[in-house]
């Protein structure tokens, strides 16, 4: 509905943005981590994503400037604005919100049209981050995927609406139409596949092997009780295995859909030999272009497609006697400014939230400052979080898990039960609040922190450090294990071992927690947020980092 | 007694691959109960599997394997129709066989 | 197999050097032929499976020890000829630790060891 002149620029901005020429004759459309985000939102990508080790400076840990020089993108650019934290409240006014199902089915569209026979990929944390995903155990992104034509998707997070969900959907739902894939989910018995490990496409007369990679710890980063009968695990030469059945099989081109993470892909790509790519997802890295990777067997291209539905990657390849001659990638930010909304997609949405719109419409509270949640130690919104579980539970110490999931919402902008529930939409919401040890906290942190800054990826499980409210705390990311956390103090006073603390926190994974029930959090949160009608910029509780100066994961 | 074995035997290319899933708590004698008394060890120790009547494994356990314990391994040799034969025995002097015949 | 067969002291063995003593191991020579394959982080410490496999000669006795548990070790495999010397279990582990394969071939001792780390869980991107 934009004016005469507005829509012309509009569409001269989407030409510029869209019109990649198509290559070769095979297509790979690739998705990921959208987070049951159906409507455009703002996202904050993050101005600290630390590398550590050999990771450090290295694609995927860069941000801000940094980022932008490695990838030669101007600053104030559209680009910009996409991939990076830099200047993020006014170029969000200036280029608007991104994603939604409704725009982005129409990029999909537009960029099949040129491609035929193109494959549709999801790279799974599709089916959970919003309240309707929530309520209707993820059938509303089951409906937008199938109608969006996706043809082969894996999971992680998907795994939470638990194994018989999962089953009835593959089985049910998507039969015909989606191909669930992944070669390292095994029943906990004897081993045997639960899904397919891959699918072999005939595209354009090329023979194409999409191997699945589910997010290998999902039964240690959720609670294992959801898929209790189910074993996943990085299966690195199971990969091995499967890639050789795949080109015995005859596929000239073999491709992993991947919720490893970028780190773990990347050492992935190093050792496995005949991938021709990983299209990856889970760490929610929007990098514009893919990391090249040198193995014994060749190389193999690396790619990670951000989240939130702000993406779509598009890699073409030209594959000439029976090997990839050639490729092409681009990294599509969604623009739901420059792309119309779908009709189709957008009749979809409106009517599987209807029933639900008085409910996630509610104003709880006005934001004065930007709440975003991506970053390797806090957010904003974590921090409102931890404020109200303090608050509301009269507790000392705080803990907010470290998710990469969350949308951002700008200075003025009322804070809705929609805004609240993206920030917390999960099957185990419980409010919990434990009486810990010095000791156990310190075990608690340093636990988490292994889990991020483990110099070897395989060891790194992908989310971003627990989020401390009242404790301070110092973090060298490069020290070894168990020596990461230093000089932790509660209102001054060191915090001492064996004395014990009220700590609240949510989302346990143990299965007594459900158990014993608890509140789910956006109850709480959404109290506080009722009573204070006003919120001030969160005060970050950050840790005082050590020696990870002039380091380009951390936005100066 | 306790309940049958899960037994899975396959023969191909000349490898018989065995597999075997044991019902039994395997109890570490390390955990105490709800008044804080300590729960006894109880737990298989001694293993024997047979292919077509010769013995192709033993094993010795202690408490660190698992509940409902799992053990896969290879033999060459083998062909379908070939009876696989599992015994264990725990602590208690308690035993239990099951067989399968190789696929 | 009787009951008496069963090899108490090793399994009573409460430090690595006492229970490689009592499998009559001493100090095995590490060896790039014997392999561990395992998950780097348990997914449940209660049930980790290993994998263990010898690609020497003449593999008479495959055995699993866990460094940190409060007995090392914990199962000991004795192959017949025509058994290949490759074994899978699944074993408890209390907290992250080093599990360390044993291989007793033509009467010598070779061994391999791989971290295992067990995590409180939680978080996730
Ligand atoms: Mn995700
Ligand atoms: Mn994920």
């Amino acid at each position: 509905l934009l004016p005469g002149a507005g829509l012309a620029r509009a569409e001269a901005a989407a030409e510029a943005v869209y019109d990649a020429p198509a290559f070769g004759n095979v297509s790979l459309l690739h998705i990921t981590d959208c987070h049951a985000q159906l409507k455009p939102i703002h996202f904050r990508e993050p101005s600290v994503n630390l590398g550590i080790g050999g990771m450090a400076g290295r694609v995927p840990h860069l941000v801000g400037s940094r980022l932008l020089e490695h990838f030669n993108l101007k600053a104030g650019s559209r680009e910009a604005y996409a991939y990076s934290c830099l200047d993020f409240e006014n170029l969000a006014g200036l280029y608007g919100k991104v994603g939604g199902f409704a725009h982005l089915a129409t990029l999909v569209k537009r960029v099949r049209a040129n491609r035929p026979g193109a494959l549709l990929l999801d790279g799974g944390d599709t089916w959970q981050g919003s309240g309707t995903a929530l309520w209707t155990q993820g059938q509303d992104m089951v409906e937008a995927a199938k109608l969006l034509g996706v043809d082969i998707m894996t999971l992680h997070w998907e795994c939470t609406y638990g194994q018989d969900r999962v089953k009835e959907i593959a089985e049910k739902d998507f039969a015909g139409k989606i191909e669930i894939v992944a070669q390292n989910i095994k029943t906990a018995d004897f081993g045997d596949d639960v899904f397919k490990p891959y699918t072999l496409r005939d595209v354009n007369g090329v023979k194409v092997a999409v191997i699945g990679q589910a997010f290998p710890y999902t039964p240690i980063a959720n609670p294992r009780y959801m898929v209790a009968d189910w074993t996943f695990g990085i299966r690195e030469e199971e990969m091995q295995a499967t890639v050789d059945a795949a080109r015995a099989a005859g596929a000239a081109v073999v491709v992993v859909l991947s919720h490893n993470g970028m780190d773990v892909d990347l050492k992935m790509a190093s050792r496995v030999r005949g991938i021709d790519a990983i299209l990856g997802g889970h760490t929610h890295d929007g990098m514009p272009a893919p990391s090249i990777v040198a193995n014994p067997g060749g190389k193999t291209l690396v790619t990670n497609a951000g989240s939130n539905g702000k993406f779509l990657g598009v890699l073409d390849l030209q594959v000439t006697g029976g090997r990839v001659a050639d490729f092409r990638y681009r990294l599509m930010p969604v623009f739901a400014t420059l792309l119309p909304a779908d009709p189709e997609m957008d009749a979809l949405i409106t009517r599987v939230r209807a029933p639900y719109e008085a409910r996630l419409g509610e104003t709880l509270a006005v934001t004065e400052g930007t709440l975003y949640r991506r970053g390797n130690f806090n957010g904003s919104f974590d921090q409102l979080i931890l404020d109200a579980l303090m608050a509301e539970k009269d507790a000392e110490i705080a803990f907010s898990p470290g998710f990469r999931w969350g949308t951002t919402l700008l200075p003025g902008q009322p804070i809705t039960m929609e805004n609240l529930l993206d920030q917390t939409a999960i099957t185990y919401p419980y409010v919990t609040l434990n009486r810990m040890t010095g000791e156990q906290i310190k075990t608690v942190l340093e636990d988490v922190c292994d889990n991020l800054f483990n110099p070897d990826p395989y060891y790194q499980q992908g989310g971003d450090m627990v989020r401390v409210g009242g404790l301070s705390y110092a973090c060298d990311p490069a020290a070894p294990a168990g020596r990461r956390i230093q000089d932790m103090t509660l209102n001054g006073q060191p915090l001492e071992a064996s004395k014990s603390y009220k700590v609240a926190g949510w989302a346990p994974v143990a299965e007594e927690a459900k158990a014993a029930g608890g509140e789910p959090v956006w109850d709480l949160v959404a109290r506080h947020l009722r009573a204070r009608k006003t919120v001030a910029p969160p005060q970050l509780n950050l840790p005082t980092l050590k020696g990870v100066d002039g380091n380009p994961g951390l936005a100066a | 007694m306790g309940n049958p074995m899960k037994i899975r035997a396959s023969a191909k290319d000349g490898v018989t691959e065995i597999k075997i899933l044991m019902s039994h708590e395997m109890e570490t004698g390390q955990r105490k109960d709800a008044n804080g008394t300590v729960i006894p060890a109880w737990f298989i120790n001694e293993i024997t599997a047979k292919l077509d009547g010769k013995t192709v494994m033993q094993a010795q356990w202690g408490p660190s394997i698992s509940k409902n314990p799992y053990l896969a391994f290879k033999v060459k040799g083998g062909k379908a129709g070939d009876k696989v034969s599992v015994t264990w025995v725990d602590n208690r002097g308690d035993t239990r066989t099951d067989e399968a015949a190789v696929t | 197999a009787a009951f008496a067969n069963w090899d108490k002291p090793a399994f009573d063995a409460k430090t690595m050097d006492d229970a490689l003593k009592a499998l009559g191991a001493g100090a095995p020579a590490n060896s790039g032929d014997v392999q561990i394959v395992a998950s780097d982080i348990a997914e449940n410490g209660a049930v980790v499976p290993v994998q263990a496999i010898s690609r020497l000669p003449n593999t008479e006795r495959i055995a699993i020890l866990v460094e940190k548990n409060p007995n090392m070790l914990a199962a000991a495999f004795d192959m017949a000829p025509d058994t290949i010397p490759e074994v899978t279990a699944r074993i408890k582990m209390g907290q992250t630790s080093n599990v360390m394969v044993l291989v007793k071939a033509d009467g010598k001792f070779y061994a391999a060891a791989k971290e295992i780390k067990v995590t409180l869980g939680g978080c996730g991107g």
